[in-house]
């Protein structure tokens, strides 16, 4: 049954094969089994699980199933869910539990979804490797095949590691600065970050609020596309959320992708890059090419200045946005404070990570009187400019194709004392995230045994022609269905 | 050494919208501490600010009242600190693009002048909770209540120079507010909080001195002895060759004391940056117009016509007009009593006074704006003397009775016009006091006849059982008595 895909588990509970309690039995006791070797869970909701999956045979009885209906899956633990503990990865928020959903958690409650649990990630979503979790990090199901504990990628390995361990069909993510498309690329699954605004980020625990996008996970194209059918759309209670008709993601699948024009950027493919990578890029955009696509080379001048813009606005941002936790009202609080000074400075130093703390540390630093306009005004500059390079560019082609990560899953630990390193591992991802486009990836290949992802990065709103892209490459290449075992 | 005193103000004035600027809670004042706080007010993880389009609106009526430039693209910012009663670590506020842009308010010197006292600029924003330090052993309360409930802070240029012109810009500001129903003006609630920056100058100078703020002043009375307070202890210091130190500082009014609460150097670096959470709010010219259409009349203007309509005098009209809630229930009582003199010597004497004296609010006042104009009227047709209406008014007061014709009937307290029934008795007193009578006769001097009259009029009333009109009395004394 976990072989299956989201499309056909939803085909299979609606002929009456399974029911929803038997795949979420299933899926449990897989979860229980196997995830001690991924740590890709931070916690599992079983009696919820089994709840919903009861709740949702008797909604299929009555007839009113949505796709979802009985389809188990899990959220990333940056998702408030109400009644169940959202840790964001963190030790400040161990034993913290919401009373409200987050919005796109109400939405997959709405259409009758079963949560298994929460996804390991990293600490308030900062990291690229999944290994500043304060619940330890994720481990690679792929490096695992060569007896070798390989990171899962960040900020959402958790979810990532879990669909290709085949423990969740599908599971909810966010990316910031590639936090979606990183470990899927590096796990071997599909994730697409739509464009901001398309997916409420009401409920979804704020790292940099301009650059985080929620999206979703998933083996195959088809799945993802089912899923945003759930998660986007506008939302009252996010003024950054946009109100604009959401499509049925999954009618555009099976156009044909007949001239269709692709760019790949210049910048993308330099000496950063592997050139085993390079490889698998350049073999993918051919399957592309016999698709009947056209490709040209396109530039995106500005793309060396992402990283430095990102690493000062979105420290920046979260410095304020990670206020809040000072052990007043919830989450994590020293013990015995002597004063209000000291009740905020151990809460802090004691409920924070090394990397949030010196992510809070550069933001304040970004923000400071007599900095501000060097770093965060400058940076907001090269913001717009990068985020001009995109438009320009979508008026020669439809899409961007490129690498998601410069290698495959690196060896746990060999870059989490070298910050700037790990940084470096987003370069392909956060122009996007800058210019708030969509995009996906899509796997594309293996080096020495470990997955490879492609990346399709679309105009704004544009996540339907993107679904469609990969979900025509996936008719034609296997890579998406291959196994970890 | 003579000094010029220089003043600025900073004014944070509540909005009187029903729920915060930022989500849906109540702003009702005085409920159970926490009871309207929502997820979003706690600043639970992941929620997010939703703005509140009626403090838009009132912030955009007010820019129009002070004759301000409209902000067409209003940004709000973080302004970034630690304090227990800020739940999100930063107060969500605006800087560099603020609804309200430049604009003035008009004020009256107390020697007849008007003064143009310029606003620097009014931002919106949202208010912090409150700590409470008593009854917690040692520790602190948090009540969020009061977390997120629209503010506009209105700040001056430093154009006033004195505590009476920076406490009648206050009471302008006050009525302003009041008049367009944008603010309840309840002070005792911290309706309006004034910080105050004060600093002198050699006289005639042009370069300001270093200027101290003092924070928080929640009442006319007390922004007006911490100014005195703060020009005096300046000016102690320059006397004395030494220097005001730039401070923020903290006044208590019951002691008549002050503070520093921080200097320039220990002052936050609040960081602000746009808040990423909220889009630019652009306002558009068919939103203005239709602001401006439906803005209710402002204190300058009610004067005016109060001057015109009701023919009231230039200081009636003023004490009147500056007061909304006075105003209205002046045209009500007028509705009732038509004589508008009367009616405002009324409400601005006996009604007034009696308020003041048990520190209440026109609309606390026991007696309604109907009773007073038929009290009123009941004066103006001669069916009551001043001294019968001060006793009727006694009776609506205490609750004793609710209708004016029944007190004055139950009371006794009809005047007697009749002018037969009153020659007689002013015949028999005259007959009883001929020798009043002769001094009086052959008094010359007007000002000692007029008092000698008065004389008269005392035996009269006990004759009369308190009953006589005393102005018809006062007409047939001076015929009789053969003028």
């Amino acid at each position: 049954m976990h072989e299956k895909t989201v499309a056909e588990l939803s085909r299979e509970l609606e002929s009456g094969k399974i029911s929803s309690v038997e795949l979420t039995r299933h899926f449990l006791d897989r979860l229980k089994q196997e995830d001690g070797q991924y740590n890709s869970f931070i916690t599992i909701t079983e009696e919820q699980a089994l709840a919903e999956a009861r709740a949702a045979d008797e909604r299929r009885a009555a007839g009113q199933a949505t796709p979802w209906t009985g389809i188990p899956f899990a959220h990333k633990d940056i998702f408030c869910t109400s009644g169940v503990r959202t840790t964001c990865g963190s030790r400040m928020l161990e034993h913290f539990v919401p009373p409200y959903d987050a919005t796109v958690v109400a939405k997959f409650r709405q259409a009758g979804a079963v949560c298994l649990g929460k996804t390991n990630m990293d600490e308030f979503a900062m990291g690229s490797s999944n290994e500043s979790s304060h619940f330890g990090p994720v481990t690679n199901p792929w490096g695992l095949t060569r007896g070798e504990r390989r990171v899962a990628g960040g900020s959402s390995g958790g979810s990532a590691a879990a669909i290709a361990a085949r423990l969740v069909p599908a599971a909810t993510a966010t990316d910031t600065g590639g936090s979606i498309r990183q470990p899927a690329a590096l796990c071997g699954v599909t994730g697409i970050k739509p464009t901001y605004g398309r997916v409420s980020r009401y409920g979804m625990i704020a790292y940099a609020s301009s650059l985080d996008q929620g999206g979703a996970m998933a083996r195959t194209a088809e799945d993802t596309a089912l899923m945003l059918n759930v998660m986007a759309g506008f939302d009252p209670k996010d003024s950054t959320s946009i109100d604009r008709e959401v499509p049925d993601y999954t009618a555009t699948l099976n156009e044909p992708l007949k001239g269709l024009r692709i760019g790949l950027p210049r910048e993308y493919f330099s000496d950063q890059l592997s050139p085993e990578m390079a490889t698998r890029i350049r073999e993918a955009v051919r399957e592309y090419e016999k698709l009947g696509a056209t490709v040209r080379e396109v530039s995106l001048p500005n793309a060396s200045l992402a990283i430095a813009a990102y690493y000062v606005i979105a420290p920046a941002e979260a410095s304020a946005n990670l206020s809040r936790f000072d052990g007043v009202r919830y989450g994590y609080r020293c013990d015995h404070p002597k004063d209000l000074m000291d009740l905020y400075t151990r809460t802090r130093a004691e409920g924070f990570g090394t990397e949030v703390k010196r992510r809070i540390l550069i933001g304040t630093y970004a923000l400071s009187h007599g900095y501000y306009d060097a770093y965060y005004l400058k940076a907001q500059k090269v913001r717009r400019l990068i985020q001009q390079d995109f438009v320009n560019a979508f008026q020669e082609v439809d899409v961007l194709m490129g690498p998601i990560s410069p290698s495959p899953a690196f060896i746990q630990g060999e870059k989490t004392d070298d910050p700037v390193t790990m940084y470096l591992e987003d370069i392909f991802t956060i122009a996007v995230n800058l210019a708030g486009l969509p995009a996906m990836s899509v796997p594309a290949g293996f080096i020495d045994g470990l997955p490879v992802g492609l990346q399709i990065i679309g105009n704004y709103f544009e996540e339907g022609r993107l679904l469609n892209a990969a979900h025509q490459f996936q008719q034609v290449t296997d890579w998406h269905l291959r196994e970890p075992r | 050494m003579q000094w010029d005193i220089v003043i600025g103000l900073e004014v944070h004035i509540q909005l009187a919208t029903k729920s915060k600027i930022f989500s849906g809670s109540s702003t009702a004042f005085g409920a159970e501490p926490n009871t309207q706080a929502s997820a979003v007010d706690l600043a639970m993880p992941g929620t997010l600010p939703v703005p509140n389009a009626e403090a838009f609106r009132y912030a955009v009526m007010f820019g129009l009242a002070v004759n301000a430039e409209i902000g067409r693209r209003s940004v709000f910012e973080r302004k970034n600190y630690f304090y227990p009663d800020l739940p999100k670590g930063y107060q969500t506020t605006q800087l560099a693009q603020p609804i309200v842009g430049p604009g003035h308010i008009d004020i009256d010197l107390a020697n007849g002048e008007t003064k143009r006292v310029r606003i620097h600029h009014a931002h919106l924003e949202e208010d912090a909770g409150k700590s409470l330090h008593e009854d917690f052993h040692g520790m602190s309360g948090i009540d969020l209540n009061r977390a997120g409930t629209p503010l506009i802070e209105v700040v001056t240029e430093p154009d006033m120079n004195s505590a009476e012109e920076a406490v009648a810009f206050a009471r302008k500001l006050h009525s302003i507010v009041t008049s367009l129903g944008i603010c309840d003006g309840d002070l005792s609630q911290g309706s309006m909080r004034f910080d105050v920056n004060v600093s002198l100058k050699p006289k005639g100078s042009d370069t300001l001195g270093t200027r101290t703020e003092t924070k928080n002043l929640n009442s006319f009375r007390f922004m007006e002895q911490a100014i005195r307070h703060e020009v005096e202890r300046q000016m102690e210091i320059l006397e004395e060759g030494g220097q005001v130190v730039q401070e923020t500082r903290l006044y208590n009014g019951d002691r008549d004391e002050s503070r520093s609460m921080r200097t320039k150097e220990e002052a936050n670096d609040y960081r602000y940056f746009p808040c990423p959470d909220l889009l630019p709010v652009v306002i558009d010219d068919d939103f203005i117009d239709d602001v401006r259409a439906s803005l209710p009349e402002l204190p300058d203007a009610r004067r005016a016509r109060f001057q015109s309509q009701y023919g009231l005098n230039d200081y009636d009209s003023g004490q009147l007009a500056g007061d909304a809630r006075l105003s209205a229930f002046f045209e009500d009582a007028v509705h009732q009593g038509k004589d508008a003199k009367l009616t405002a010597n009324w409400i601005l004497g006996e009604f007034s006074a009696r308020l003041k004296a048990e520190e209440k609010t026109v609309a606390e006042a026991p007696v309604s704006a109907t009773q007073l104009g038929q009290l009123v009227a009941r004066i103006a047709d001669n069916t009551l003397s001043s001294a019968g209406a001060k006793k009727v008014l006694e009776a609506l007061w205490s609750g004793e009775s609710s209708d004016v014709d029944a007190i004055i009937e139950a009371k006794g307290l009809k005047q007697v016009s009749d002018t037969g029934a009153l020659e007689a008795m002013v015949d028999e007193v005259l007959a009883s006091m001929p020798e009043q009578v002769a001094q009086y006769q052959a008094e010359d001097n007007p000002k000692k006849r007029k008092k000698m009259l008065g004389g008269f009029m005392g035996p009269l009333m006990k004759a009369s059982k308190g009953q006589g009109n005393p102005k018809l009395f006062n007409e047939i004394l001076i015929r009789k008595l053969g003028d």
